[in-house]
């Protein structure tokens, strides 16, 4: 059994500074995580493997040099091997560019490293927060997916995912190979152990760049591309601080509460 | 050796965060009930850090004495309970991976990296304390096997549900006293015979488990010998060299944090109408702490590179373990000071660090006889 975990770099703020010429992030200055829902995505690969010695977890993404540094905190956390794909011809990708990419460099590394069973993707980053490149990835690779993951068991050639509904919770179960996007779920990742973490620090991580993803379609990668364009970028205004309402009683408070509502004509 | 590698770097930054996030919001707690905190023992055997001197081989981390003098003093400044269990459990890992058998490592060991079983040191008996030479226990052999009696006190890791086993330093042949009259054994716990007594009622490092050992008629069979019979003392003495590092290290942590929490309280206290720290009077006093406790690193660090050198350490091992409890002991009772009568109170962290400091000078060897350590090497 081959996992694959996708994972992104992003910056450990909510406060998200835009380049105003390139309408791009600024990433220098800023200190970096793996995006905290493939972290739950590695998390379950984890979970998998707990049960199962003999699964192999590889972790792969796709960034400038210094997302190394990223795929270094999944090799301690829990995977086994970790691949960065990296290439000036692949910046200023969107997501269908980007997930273009990535289902190209999974066919690379499956050469190296076997057929994937499962593919882990986090739903989302939190830095762009578009929740497209899981799905997408699974599209490009004709793969069946399954998107806000809390936890997923492999049984046969079968995976059971519990996923998220507004509802509470659905059972579903998909074939294998499949796309999974994981969202945050009750419990949070392991710790890397000291020795792990000794062990990323010295791995060697290959970098696969568009002439080993010969594979490629120039025309479809990076910003030419990439049919998002950034148009204007913006600080969203603050919202007007609530009312508050705190009456002497529960009762008074409940009928001001009616009053204003119906005031503004909302009821 | 002044500079660390930026593997050790990463590994200070590992238990600090690790202590700050899980030990320290518990050590008030810990020294309020005394209890013994087993969860963090799980846990610090899930990061690795329980097995950190355990050869990878035998599922630990396979590193060195200066990094075990960093991780002991990050546990320290978060809670000294819980930096004793844990350079005690240090030490007893140094001990078995130097003189085991290959089954001995791979059992023990294996049992503290993987589930977090603790493992005792016990040579203190009521009677041989500092003369480590005057040991009453005895090891009779009895066919395939030994029979120990005897009485063993203030043992640490070991009370009513805490530790799974103990080197155990019994007297073989009396008449050859430390010259090959002691041989060391490993004690499981559920052997018939090992008896858990009195658990102590301490002073400070009040969740730390220490207690009475007593064996009674208590066969071990021969594979259980650690080391060859009648090395005994050598083995414990030599494990002192590497328990003095570590509570050097303890003293480190402690004296630390003493001073963070001093350093702060003088800059919020106001007092004629300034921070405290504006007076000189604390200011000289800060810098006198700073000072002594940067000594005291260096003096540590250093014992523990030679060792990881291989050159001999026992000296430096003593001046580290007698400067660096002095001065947590110093540095403790100036930050008290400088806390005033709110330095008194148990709502201060000081007065915890207070209490917790005053083992230092005692235990692994007393500052006095470390003393006599070191005038023996400086006078041979």
């Amino acid at each position: 059994m081959n996992i694959l975990v996708c994972v992104k770099q992003v910056p450990d703020t909510t406060e998200i500074k835009i380049d105003p010429v390139r309408n791009t992030l600024i990433r220098e200055g800023v200190p970096s995580i793996v995006n905290p829902f493939d972290g739950y995505a590695l998390e379950a690969a984890a979970r998998i493997k707990d049960k199962d010695p003999e699964v192999k977890i590889v972790v792969l993404s796709m960034g400038p040099e210094q997302a190394k540094a990223a795929l270094r905190d999944c090799l301690a956390a829990a995977a086994d091997k970790a691949y960065l794909i990296s290439d000036r011809a692949f910046g200023g990708s969107d997501t269908l560019a980007t997930s273009y990419i990535l289902s190209n460099a999974v066919r690379r590394v499956e050469e190296m490293e076997g057929k994937f069973n499962l593919i882990f993707c986090g739903k989302q980053a939190i830095d762009g927060d578009t929740a497209q490149v899981g799905p997408e990835l699974a599209e490009h690779l004709d793969y069946p997916q399954v998107t806000y993951a809390l936890e997923a068991e492999v049984d046969g050639s079968c995976v059971k995912v519990k996923k998220e509904v507004e509802e509470g919770a659905e059972i579903i179960e998909a074939n294998l190979p499949c796309v999974v996007t994981f969202t945050k779920p009750a419990w949070e990742p392991r710790y890397p152990t000291i020795r792990r973490k000794l062990d990323a620090k010295r791995a060697e991580i290959p970098t696969l760049t568009a002439v080993q993803l010969s594979d490629i379609d120039l025309t479809r990668a990076g910003l030419k591309g990439s049919p998002t364009k950034v148009k204007r970028t913006f600080v969203p205004q603050k919202k007007k601080s609530g009312v508050t309402i705190r009456e002497s009683s529960n009762h008074a408070s409940a009928m001001k509460l009616f009053q204003l509502l119906s005031d503004a004509s909302v009821i | 050796m002044l500079e660390l590698t930026k593997e050790q770097n990463m590994l200070v930054k590992m238990v600090r965060s690790f202590s700050q996030r899980e030990i320290a919001p518990r050590a008030e707690e810990l020294d309020r009930t005394g209890a013994f905190p087993a969860e963090i023992v799980q846990k610090m055997a899930e990061l690795g850090l329980l097995g950190l001197n355990v050869p990878r081989e035998f599922g630990g981390a396979g590193l060195g004495e200066v990094d075990k003098v960093l991780a002991v003093t990050e546990v320290a400044q978060a809670c000294s309970s819980t930096a004793e269990l844990f350079a005690v459990q240090l030490l007893v890992n140094g001990i078995i991976a130097a003189h085991g058998t290959r089954e001995q490592k791979q059992r023990y060991l294996g049992m503290t990296c993987r589930q977090g079983k603790l493992g005792a040191f016990a040579l203190t008996e009521p009677g041989a304390g500092s003369d480590a030479g005057g040991l009453q226990t005895t090891a009779v052999e009895d066919g395939d096997s030994y029979v120990l009696n005897g009485s063993k006190c203030f043992i640490s890791n070991l009370g009513p549900q805490e530790g799974d086993y103990a080197i155990v330093i019994a007297v073989t042949d009396r008449a050859k006293k430390t010259h090959g009259g002691m041989t060391a054994f490993l004690v499981d716990r559920d052997t018939p015979g090992f008896q858990v007594g009195k658990l102590e009622d301490k002073m400070g490092i009040r969740s730390a488990a220490v207690s009475e050992l007593i064996l009674e008629d208590c066969r071990v069979g021969k594979e259980q010998i650690l080391g060859k019979v009648g090395r005994g003392f050598q083995i414990a003495m030599s494990g002192l060299d590497s328990g003095r590092i570590g509570i050097a290290a303890q003293a480190c942590g402690e004296a630390q944090a003493a001073l963070d929490a001093a350093v702060s309280y003088a800059k919020q206290r106001l007092q004629f109408g300034r921070p405290i720290s504006a007076q000189q009077g604390i200011q000289w006093y800060l810098a006198e702490m700073a000072t002594k406790l940067e000594a005291a690193k260096l003096l540590t660090i250093k014992a523990a590179a030679l060792r990881d050198r291989g050159e001999p350490s026992g000296m430096n091992a003593s001046m580290a373990k007698f400067f660096a409890g002095e001065t947590a002991n110093e540095v403790a009772a100036k930050a008290l000071q400088i806390h005033g009568g709110y330095g008194y109170m148990k709502d201060y962290a000081i007065e915890r660090i207070y209490r917790d400091a005053r083992i230092l000078t005692i235990y692994e060897g007393t500052s006095e006889v470390q003393k006599i350590v070191i005038a023996k090497e400086l006078l041979k």
